[in-house]
């Protein structure tokens, strides 16, 4: 094990950086994107269910078909990383959207009538009120999806473009066991970290929620 | 059109013709029911055990984040080189997946209880195993239906990929398409095994609100545990989508 990764560093590096570029993108896109769509499927409850629904539907795309049906319909080429970014940014979104939709409705409708009686406006109110009290179901949220991208890239190593994936197939191919432990053992590790700085974070910025308990 | 000749040519639907479409639906459908009977069979008991008693409790809502961040082609790849190729690393590598979500369902599904429904059960004479399966379980169904929905979408998708290591069903056109350059072959692979995820998903949604009691499907999934919102899950719904694939 030790003899492989001295001397396979470059390449277990190149994978691993791939990898979280691969996964994080789509988690920023997703988030900027989520928050507006979310907070329109409160604002108009009549969007609620179609985004709600649409959501769950794209979310149900295995990853793997996902990846190549996307070069058609966006015109992008098999074997580009892009079909994996837009892809986890999809699933990300689908995810997201719910939770910041949620987040934003278990907000107490009588906060919300103080925060309007002490003068706060509508956008006001939505940024100093009602986000910080939604940001714990929000980053609860966050978590599951850049945890769950960080596990699906590697799919996309059937592809050519999976980080760590590329790992897995190369000791597929050798029948060799020592890559793939290395991938697995890097991927759940860069999982567990991206899961603790929201932990962190989420700590940090709602001081007065009780963390923990919940998984 | 030419990368829907494969999927619109009728000669690749026949009956009962192997490497047809049909026949690959039929695997898949085969590979998932096996793996989710087996999970199932695992992460119910486990998961009542541990949200009746509250007894290692620990495992139940660290499993769902575990299993998560488990890269699913690396624990797959990694049993298939152990132990080699075959049906039985492959299953065993879709159950390990398909456990978590059933597992921290389950549990959810019992702790979000109101206490004085059991105590009520209790007060009325019931035996700790009547208050199991006729209070508790109806009770927690609406959490453990979606649990095990979200491992049915889970192990759909993770089939797929299981082709590369052999695996027959739908990814088969999918790998095999990839390989011999057949774009056709792969679009038709990729639109046929995701219908197949929404139908079973939609399939398990409207599952979920047919076996819910009633009496429970109202408003009794209310959180009441340990989170400081009060966050209300709408009656019949889907939780999250939260942990699959």
């Amino acid at each position: 094990m030790i003899d492989y990764i001295s001397s396979n560093t470059e390449v277990i590096w190149r994978a691993f950086s791939e990898h979280v570029f691969l996964a994080l993108i789509p988690v920023l896109l997703a988030i900027v994107i989520s928050l507006p769509l979310g907070y329109l499927a409160v604002r108009y409850s009549k969007l609620y269910y179609p985004l709600v629904n649409v959501s769950s539907i794209l979310y149900a795309i295995p990853s793997l078909a996902l990846f190549l049906l996307l070069p058609p319909i966006i015109g992008t080429r098999v074997l580009s990383p892009l079909n994996i970014i837009i892809a986890l940014t999809i699933y990300s979104v689908a995810l997201m959207v719910r939770v910041v939709a949620d987040g934003l409705n278990s907000v107490d409708p009588t906060v919300t009538q103080a925060a309007t009686a002490m003068g706060y406006r509508r956008i006001k109110r939505l940024f100093s009120v009602e986000l910080p009290i939604a940001l714990p179901v929000m980053l609860a949220g966050l978590r599951v999806a850049t945890v769950a991208n960080v596990s699906i890239v590697s799919v996309g190593a059937l592809l050519g473009v999976g980080g760590l994936g590329a790992l897995f197939l190369r000791g597929l191919q050798l029948d060799y066991l020592d890559p793939i432990i290395v991938g697995i053992v890097l991927s759940v590790l860069l999982a567990a970290v991206c899961d603790s700085v929201i932990v962190l974070v989420q700590r940090r910025f709602t001081p007065w929620s009780r963390v923990g308990g919940r998984a | 059109m030419e990368y829907l000749e494969f999927l619109l040519d009728p000669a690749n639907w026949e009956l009962g013709q192997s490497g047809a479409i049909p026949a690959l639906v039929v695997d898949h459908l085969f590979y998932t029911a096996l793996t989710l009977v087996i999970g199932a069979l695992i992460a119910i008991p486990v998961g009542l055990y541990i949200g009746h008693t509250g007894r290692f409790a620990f495992v139940a809502i660290n499993a769902g984040n575990a299993g998560r961040s488990l890269p699913t082609l690396g624990l797959i790849i990694f049993l298939v080189t152990l132990i080699g190729f075959g049906l039985v690393p492959v299953i065993a590598a879709l159950v390990v997946l398909a456990i978590p979500p059933i597992l921290t369902s389950t549990y959810a599904g019992l702790r979000a209880i109101d206490p004085a429904s059991v105590d009520a059960a209790k007060g009325m004479g019931m035996r700790p195993l009547q208050i199991m399966f006729r209070v508790e379980i109806p009770m927690a169904l609406p959490l453990i239906m979606s649990g095990l929905r979200s491992a049915t979408l889970q192990v759909v998708s993770t089939a797929t990929v299981c082709a590369y290591v052999g695996l027959g069903g739908l990814g088969r056109l999918l790998i095999d398409g990839i390989a011999l350059n057949q774009y056709d072959r792969v679009v038709a692979g990729a639109v046929v095994v995701a219908l197949l995820a929404i139908i079973l998903d939609l399939g398990a949604a409207a599952l979920q609100r047919l076996v819910v009691s009633p009496g429970v499907s109202g408003r009794a999934l209310t959180r009441t545990s340990n989170t400081p919102s009060k966050r209300a899950v709408p009656a019949g719904s889907d939780a999250p989508p939260s942990e699959a694939r």
